[in-house]
């Protein structure tokens, strides 16, 4: 397997290098380029390496661990009428975004199942709060929360492209309540399975 | 030798945590109050008189929010009078020289934007900022997870939407005086869309994957700088008005939020959870020079807004429950306002205009920073949050 991802690797960047050389050379004899854009390209060798021995999909993780997210417009896929994945919803600590221990059973389960039974289908994770917290914070610390998850399921082997996220802050919590139990259950991620348009 | 130590230390302490005390009673009780008023300009005595009714209560409100104190006329400093029989007129007159300053009579509009004009004319004469004709937006809860971007006059009346999207919606901001930023779940995902209250034409900022949120646009409105997750995690980014030039100012693996600018458009405040809970952080407009800001006394920090003058930073701060403070632009000591959150300046730097209530019934408030005066606006719909003060 690594190999075989080595040898693609290699073909892409001898691809590359051909491809400029003589990309360089056209432009050179035939157009002017224009100011700030004859740029060269920057060192992204780092991308181009598996970050992460554990990561199984080509995602272009970043040196500090984030997974960049897909050019795909998995906001324009819809819910599959069978969603698997209603009883999985995952906890996160007050003013927390890192997962769990508790919670990775969940999450392992989720990847082997749509690494197995749904690889043409995305999943989206919806990152919410409790009401604690300014609003735009929350929005945005539900929006990590659901990063978090998503790292740890493209770790494990679901492809990168096919995992969305989406923050709703405090806006939706799933039960009503000011104290803490309550506010445990609406610190959470919450999984929607979705189908390709057709 | 223990012993002859014990004595003097245990004094020693006593004495520190007396003046510890007295430090902290002054400063939160009876100290802040002056100081606040020591760091502003002084409210203009005035006496207004003639006026009736309506009229009375929106001109009392309008020159007490611009810096005006209204008081017996033995002790005022300018003579206000007038009428709004028919039309509104209205006369400004120094006191010791019984010098007319300004008489100007008002037509064709409803008495309460004469008003306003007639306000906004009193502020000028005095060489204060006006503010009765500005427009604040904000976010109205409609019903459960749906709510509408709204736009009013400062004081909250006139109210009128300007979206109809029947969805999730936040964080209203003016680029200009005819331009709104806001993030709407309209289209199935969280983006920020740039709408010109002219002609209704609208378009989202930015193109590319993950969400978008949080805008602020720069002063001068050629720049808006936001939040995107495009890289894995919600960081700080900023980008032509038109939506090019896109830059990424933050890079890290922790949720960043609610950046706003310094009036001379170089430096962005935001929120960042970098060194655990939330902070504020300044960092310069063209990238780099990133540091924390200061605010002494005040923790988890949220909800930053510069002052228009470039002075002050108001925020939020979480001590049990939401309170709004000030800093020093440059960081320091922070100075506690009233309970509240989501302050925005007005262009006066001198009023604010915040939220506060339960989540989901939140109100609107106006208050006049140094002399902490505040005047609830009544609620529209469920629930009114994250107001922006039009420049």
């Amino acid at each position: 397997m690594i190999m075989k991802l080595r040898n693609i690797l290699q073909l892409v960047a001898l691809t590359a290098v051909g491809f400029s050389i003589t990309g360089c050379h056209k432009g050179l004899q035939k157009t002017t380029p224009l100011p700030g854009w004859a740029q060269k390209a920057p060192d992204d060798s780092d991308r181009l390496k598996p970050m992460d021995p554990g990561l199984r999909t080509a995602a272009p993780v970043s040196p500090d661990g984030l997974i960049p997210m897909g050019d795909r417009n998995l906001h324009d896929w819809k819910p599959s009428a069978e969603q698997p994945f209603k009883t999985d919803t995952v906890y996160f600590e007050f003013d927390k975004a890192t997962i769990k221990s508790t919670e990775t059973q969940k999450l392992d389960s989720i990847a082997n199942r749509m690494k197995q039974n749904y690889r043409s289908k995305g999943l989206r994770i919806e990152g919410h709060c409790d009401e604690r917290g300014t609003e735009e914070y929350n929005r945005s610390l539900g929006e990590r929360r659901a990063g978090a998850i998503r790292e740890y399921l493209v770790r494990a082997g679901v492809d990168y492209s096919l995992i969305d996220t989406i923050s709703y802050g405090e806006d939706r919590p799933s039960v009503p309540g000011h104290n803490e139990a309550a506010w445990s259950k609406n610190r959470r991620g919450e999984f929607v399975l979705l189908d390709p348009p057709r | 030798m223990k012993s002859r130590f014990a004595l003097p230390i245990t004094v020693v302490a006593a004495l520190l945590l007396t003046a510890l005390r007295l430090c902290s009673a002054t400063e939160e009780d009876i100290g802040s109050l002056h100081r606040i008023r020591d760091l502003f300009p002084q409210p203009i005595p005035v006496s207004i008189s003639g006026f009736t009714g309506e009229v009375d209560g929106i001109l009392k409100n309008d020159l007490l929010f611009m810096g005006m104190a209204n008081v017996a006329a033995s002790e005022a400093k300018y003579l206000i009078s007038g009428s709004n029989s028919g039309r509104v007129e209205g006369r400004v007159v120094r006191k010791f020289d019984k010098q007319e300053m300004f008489a100007k009579a008002y037509t064709g509009s409803s008495q309460r934007l004469l008003t306003h004009a007639l306000a906004d004319d009193v502020a000028k004469t005095l060489g204060l900022v006006p503010i009765a004709q500005t427009k604040i937006a904000f976010k109205v809860e409609t019903g459960p997870s749906v709510g509408e971007i709204y736009i009013a006059d400062y004081d909250g009346h006139n109210p009128q939407p300007v979206t109809a999207d029947r969805a999730l919606i936040s964080a209203p901001c003016w680029g200009g005086r005819s331009t709104l930023y806001y993030a709407s779940y309209k289209l199935g995902r969280l983006s920020v869309f740039s709408h010109q209250l002219n002609s209704g034409a609208r378009r989202a900022l930015v193109k590319g994957p993950g969400s978008t949120m949080s805008p602020a646009a720069s002063p001068d409105g050629r720049k808006v700088a936001f939040i995107w997750n495009k890289g894995g995690s919600p960081n700080l980014y900023v980008c032509d008005a038109d939506g090019g030039n896109v830059m990424q100012l933050s890079r890290n693996r922790d949720a960043e939020s609610s950046p706003c600018w310094s009036p001379d458009g170089r430096t962005i405040c935001y929120v960042s959870r970098e060194r655990g809970p939330a902070n504020l952080f300044t960092v310069s407009a063209s990238g780099g020079g990133k540091r924390r800001l200061e605010t002494t006394g005040a923790a988890n920090t949220t909800e930053p807004s510069w002052s228009p003058d470039g002075k002050w930073i108001a925020f939020t701060t979480q001590r049990g429950n939401f309170e709004l403070c000030l800093v020093p632009a440059q960081g320091g000591n922070a100075i506690t306002l009233v309970a509240g959150e989501d302050p925005t300046w007005a262009p006066n730097s001198r009023a604010i205009v915040f939220c506060k209530g339960p989540d989901h019934a939140k109100t609107l408030s106006l208050l006049d920073v140094p002399t902490k005066h505040v005047k609830d606006i009544a609620r529209i719909l469920e629930s009114n949050s994250q107001p922006s003060w039009a420049p």
